[in-house]
């Protein structure tokens, strides 16, 4: 018997991989390499299973989300079904599929709010990046979210290929209605780990994009909220990554696996198990893959006598898996990690040779 | 920014929701990657921030409710408020 077993907590939020399938390719895609087909894809009366199913444990928000979540036919159906169990809904979408249609039906399923990605300020970089002309159509369809009256979010995904524009990328925010932007850094995983030295920044451009995100912050303060996530491996102590493994935080895969974040799918030997086997609830609460990494019951040194373990929980267990090798290992993002140095120079050292090649993220059929 | 006084007749935002959180028995504010949990006098007064009421009103019907001193409650409420509207949860 474990006795330190952390108290399971309800998530607070949950995110559904509606799909994996999308039109955009981008280079640092958060979805796993190996994409889920479209034939293990939850049915919409699954999907609606789940969403009850998450409303009555406690779940206060759902966020809508891909892939390209409006691939899927059903989605404005399994909005209003949200909606009516009482959740916070939130479409995280690259916008390209967004017409006037969809936007006037979603808001009137009840849809709360909505999150267009950019991948730069202006088409040529953005679509270079994305892997797809959509920009003009991401900007076209964040007007339609303001006349629908929801609220919009951009989300800014940063590396070194953009970050030289993130001053007009704000002010573009702006201009599409936005209340709230995300300047979030590639965290490198997967897709983007693939595409780590076309993409991660040097030292002296992160310190510059985080005086832009400073300077920003108190112009705008009340009328532009700014979210800011650094690169991992410019940190000095890790994140608590997702508020702790299978703490606050469920996602749900296409095919219904039940995951504490996008990337644990790329942590071999761990099986995580499905809606389709049993509920929510009891997966939740006794999946071996989710009690694995719960609260600091598992950790090993330096973790296990340091006095910021609750404070991180020890980081990503993913990272550490990439890095280290091992998931039960230190986040190299730490200070105290003995890989730490290491991956800090790794980084400045890719950064420095400047390669720009990009290694797309394609779904079958995708050329 | 908006500076908040008591003739401001705030609300919340449209993407914020405020909702009894009955699986934990409290009040949460609801808004995109955030859930605020306020204190049963913060959520009584988010309730009262309908676009309509001006905070003097919210105030005056809080001093009589809890007879207490209304310059102290005028002082919390609209640091309270204000505090909502820097992070952009009012409108």
């Amino acid at each position: 018997m474990n006795h330190v077993q952390a108290a399971i907590e309800i998530p607070l939020a949950a995110m559904g991989e509606m799909t994996h399938r999308c039109p955009l390719q981008c280079p640092y895609c958060s979805n796993p390499v190996e994409l889920a087909k479209a034939s293990d894809e939850l049915a919409t009366f699954e999907w609606k299973r789940v969403l009850d199913e998450l409303a009555s444990l406690g779940v206060l928000q759902f966020h809508f989300s891909g892939g390209e979540p409006l691939v899927r036919k059903d989605i404005v159906d399994l909005v209003a079904h949200a909606a009516k169990a009482g959740l916070y809904t939130n479409l995280i979408t690259s916008a390209v599929l967004l017409d006037d249609a969809k936007m006037t039906a979603l808001a009137e399923a009840g849809l709360n709010h909505v999150q267009i990605s950019i991948q730069g300020a202006e088409a040529e970089t953005a679509d270079r990046i994305a892997g797809f002309p959509g920009h003009e159509k991401k900007l076209a369809a964040a007007r339609l979210v303001r006349a629908a009256g929801i609220p919009l979010t951009v989300n800014a995904v940063m590396h070194r290929q953009n970050l030289g524009q993130l001053s007009d990328i704000v002010a573009l925010s702006l201009d599409m209605g936005a209340a709230r932007l995300e300047v979030a850094h590639v965290q490198y995983y997967g897709w983007a780990l693939k595409n780590r030295a076309a993409l991660i920044p040097t030292p002296e451009q992160l310190d510059e994009a985080t005086g832009i995100v400073d300077e920003a912050r108190i112009r705008l303060k009340g009328r532009l909220v700014i979210d800011y996530v650094i690169p991992d491996y410019y940190a000095e102590t890790p994140k608590k990554c997702m508020g702790g493994w299978a703490q606050s935080f469920l996602i749900l895969s296409p095919s219904g696996k039940v995951l504490p974040c996008h990337a644990a799918e790329s942590l071999t030997g761990l099986s995580f198990d499905s809606v389709r086997d049993g509920s929510i609830e009891e997966i939740w609460r006794d999946s071996p893959a989710l009690n694995l990494y719960r609260g600091t019951g598992w950790m090993a040194e330096p973790c296990r006598s340091c006095e910021f373990r609750e404070i991180d929980l020890g980081g990503c267990r993913c990272q550490a898996f990439a890095l280290a090798g091992d998931a039960s290992a230190t986040d190299p993002a730490c200070g105290r990690s003995p890989l730490h140095r290491g991956i800090f120079s790794l980084a400045v050292a890719e950064a420095s040779e400047d390669r720009r090649t990009l290694v797309y993220r394609r779904y079958a059929g995708q050329s | 920014m908006t500076s908040l006084s008591e003739t401001s007749c705030p609300a919340l935002a449209p993407h914020v929701v405020l909702k009894r959180d009955e699986a934990r028995s409290r009040w949460v504010i609801l808004a995109p990657e955030r859930v605020l949990v306020p204190d049963e006098t913060a959520a009584e007064v988010v309730r009262m921030t309908d676009g309509k009421a001006t905070i003097a009103e919210i105030v005056d019907r809080l001093a009589e409710k809890y007879a207490a001193p209304r310059d102290e409650i005028a002082g919390d409420v609209i640091e309270m408020l204000q505090d909502l509207a820097d992070q952009g949860y009012l409108k």
